[in-house]
């Protein structure tokens, strides 16, 4: 009883009231959440990840902006059915450079954290433009504004050094050559030079004319970049030695 | 300060409890429309209207507005309603309160028109951009101050109940709105914004947020309700006052740990999982301390349930609660959550809760308040208050069976194999499997939406000042409840 009359005192002074109630859901929160910021024990090594290129960047905006996390998850759990379907599990290190992450919540389309490299380029476009045109029993939303809209590329140094702000570690050469490296990115033209582009992000980027439209850098350019490189950073060879090497 | 000094009937301030309470009923509308409109896409794809109509886009636009439109208002009309009753004074703050209301009418539009033209975080529940957080937040604060000094002029010695959950609600999510929307815009003419946090942190941030919306806006803050409607309704007592704080504070505690269940399996390191898992087990039993806190509070007047059609729709709304709660902490165990994770199982578990808990407890809300705020002396019709009643219910049956069948066969699809060892099942064939479950729940989705146009002609006509004659001469019998006087205050 000495309890409910201790409380009672809460009960009639609302300033108490207020700070014994935020005391109470702040404790779940800060223990949750503030150990992840040490980066080490949260985000195991591994080679390869790097931040997007400025043009994967556009595209990764366009699939935040169209909203494609509501039907696709980024993220394979380490489950027999999941690996065999998706690949390797999702790692830490591999959203590490998504501002906000993309790992979704719900798969009415499948999980997309692995589908760079498993479709062609003209596949997407194709998909993309119609999804029933390639997949019939499809009930994905069709986005074929995305080859008329031209990308926006002329900002995208001022994105790059607002995520600098955030930590990620784009070099002031990087925000300086951002448009010039979208737009040689989106090109399979050879008289326009990949060298910066590739000196810039690793000879791993994939730079050529997505969508098939040589005369515009589209807004589908920009999407399927970044869905072509989507889980093929890392080299899994390396990760296996060091999950091996692990005690 | 004695009780008896409160004699004299202070105004309140009910203009703006108007306002919010017009606003639900206008915002229930709009949102369920919209749920039921990206319902029919999902089983019928050519509805699809690039690229303002896309689902991606209009699926934000459902959950905010059901969500923050309509939840959101009922939040602000019962709590301004409850906390001018139980402290016997005005609401603080002038033309504060009013500034509220069209402050977070504002919010809301803004977002919307973002979801459509592509402006999100892509933060599930926090998807409005960096100006539009801003606003929330100014409107935020007014809420807050006008609540909280409400309370500190207060005329009564003790806080009742209901308060503490609308307090802790609106302080807690102030706290989670601040927290998860930690980001740089591009430019400042722009709406793009970067979240501070990327990968694995801004996830557990994310759904330290996501999973406290639920926590405190949809439950925290419905309790509120919950704890003042039921037992004005029902003419008795709060069932329990220890129970009552055993309620309060093992809720609110407990709720905040259990956001990492929705990252099970993923990259966030396993013991953060665990203990997510672990909380949101233990969330049941303040969960259903709190269900059997309202549900009990009819012992000795359960014969009123056959009565009134207004006071069952808030005791079903606790049912459901309990329903869901109960639920939720089974999804929450890993193994479980390995088959319903990313199925349709999710979505049907939160629209048991949305639908029967959030919904039906604002139903019968407003079914009390529209009467009483237009000074009318009883509803437009009774019967029509029964017949929503049915509606929404068999729609909400509808719509959670279709989806617990959908998500778990779909969850057993994916992780079949075939005698050779390969998987079964390619994707499409799991989408092709949900198309009927689909269409059952879009006709769910219409029933409970037919069911708030009709408790939107009852009230138009109700404030209008109609009765319907032929009801009424027949029966007419609906003053009892509002005899009832509030003997729920601790003593």
């Amino acid at each position: 009883m000495s309890l409910l009359r201790k409380h009672e005192k809460l009960e009639r002074n609302s300033v108490l009231l207020l700070i014994f109630s935020i005391l109470a859901v702040l404790v779940g929160g800060i223990v949750e959440v503030i150990p992840l910021f040490r980066m080490e024990t949260v985000i195991e090594p591994v080679k390869g990840v790097r931040p997007y290129t400025p043009l994967e960047l556009a595209g990764y905006n366009i699939y935040v902006r169209e909203g494609c996390y509501v039907c696709h998850s980024q993220q394979i759990r380490p489950l027999r059915d999941e690996v065999a379907r998706y690949g390797h599990y999702s790692l830490a290190a591999e959203s590490m450079y998504d501002h906000p992450f993309q790992w979704g919540s719900k798969r009415t389309g499948p999980d997309l954290a692995r589908v760079g490299g498993k479709y062609s380029d003209a596949w997407h476009v194709a998909h993309l433009k119609n999804p029933r045109d390639v997949v019939p029993e499809s009930i994905m939303p069709p986005y074929s504004f995305l080859s008329k809209n031209a990308a926006k590329i002329d900002d995208l140094g001022q994105h790059l050094k607002t995520l600098r702000l955030t930590g990620v570690p784009y070099s002031d050469e990087e925000i300086e050559n951002a448009t010039a490296d979208a737009e040689a990115q989106a090109s399979s033209d050879e008289r326009i030079s990949h060298d910066g582009l590739i000196e810039r992000y690793g000879d791993k980027v994939v730079a050529r004319d997505f969508d098939g439209q040589p005369e515009l850098v589209s807004e589908m350019d920009a999407l399927i970049a970044y869905l072509q490189v989507l889980g093929t950073m890392v080299d899994f060879k390396d990760a296996e030695k060091v999950e091996e090497s692990a005690p | 300060m004695t009780a008896s000094s409160v004699t004299t009937s202070p105004r309140y301030n009910d203009d703006v409890v108007r306002l919010f309470t017009l606003a639900t009923t206008f915002w229930g509308v709009v949102g369920l429309a919209a749920g039921l409109f990206i319902a029919l896409q999902l089983a019928f794809p050519q509805l699809n209207i690039e690229p303002f109509l896309n689902f991606g886009r209009l699926r934000p636009l459902h959950t905010s507005a059901v969500i923050f439109a309509f939840g959101g208002n009922a939040l602000f009309a019962t709590s301004y309603y409850i906390v001018q009753r139980t402290c016997g004074v005005r609401l603080w703050g002038g033309w504060l309160p009013t500034f509220t209301f069209w402050g977070y009418q504002a919010f809301i539009v803004m977002a919307a028109i973002g979801y459509v033209t592509g402006v999100t975080q892509s933060k599930e529940y926090a998807e409005p951009e960096w100006y539009a957080d801003l606003w929330l937040t100014v409107v935020w604060v007014a809420y807050f101050l006008v609540y909280m000094m409400t309370l500190v002029t207060r005329r009564e010695s003790h806080i009742y109940v209901a308060n503490w959950f609308f307090l802790s609600f609106i302080v807690t999510v102030a706290i989670l709105h601040l927290g998860n929307n930690v980001e740089i815009p591009v430019s400042l003419l722009g709406a793009k914004s970067y979240s501070v946090p990327s990968g694995v942190q801004s996830a557990m941030i994310q759904w330290w947020y996501g999973h406290n919306a639920v926590g405190f806006f949809l439950t925290s803050g419905f309790l509120g309700m919950m704890y003042y409607f039921i037992p004005k309704r029902a003419g008795r007592p709060v069932y329990s006052y220890r129970l009552s704080i055993l309620h309060f504070w093992s809720l609110i505690f407990i709720y905040i740990w259990a956001g990492p269940h929705h990252l099970h399996y993923t990259a966030l390191p396993d013991w953060a999982q665990t203990l997510g898992m672990t909380f949101s087990i233990m969330l049941w039993m303040p969960s259903w301390g709190g269900m059997i806190n309202g549900v009990m509070t009819l012992s000795g007047a359960w014969n009123k349930l056959r009565e009134d059609p207004v006071l069952r729709f808030m005791i079903i709304s606790v049912a459901f609660y309990g329903m869901s709660t109960f639920e939720g902490p089974l999804m929450s165990i890993k193994s479980v959550n390995a088959l319903s994770h990313y199925t349709d199982w999710t979505i049907g578990h939160v629209h048991s809760g949305a639908l029967g808990w959030n919904g039906f407890i604002t139903f019968g809300a407003l079914y009390y308040l529209v009467p009483k705020l237009w000074n009318r002396e009883k509803l437009y019709s009774m019967k029509l208050v029964n017949l929503h009643l049915w509606i929404a219910t068999i729609g909400i049956v509808l719509y959670i069976s279709a989806m617990w069948v959908s998500g778990i066969m779909q969850g057993l699809m994916w992780r079949s194999y075939d005698e050779m060892g390969f998987l079964e099942y390619s994707f499409v064939e799991t989408v092709m499997a949900m198309h009927p479950f689909y269409v059952i729940r879009a006709l769910g989705g219409l029933l409970y939406l037919s069911g708030s146009l009709i408790m939107a002609y009852n009230f138009w006509r109700t404030i209008r000042g109609d009765v319907n004659e032929k009801e009424y001469g027949v029966s007419g019998n609906s003053g009892a409840a509002d005899k009832a006087i509030l003997k729920g205050e601790p003593a």
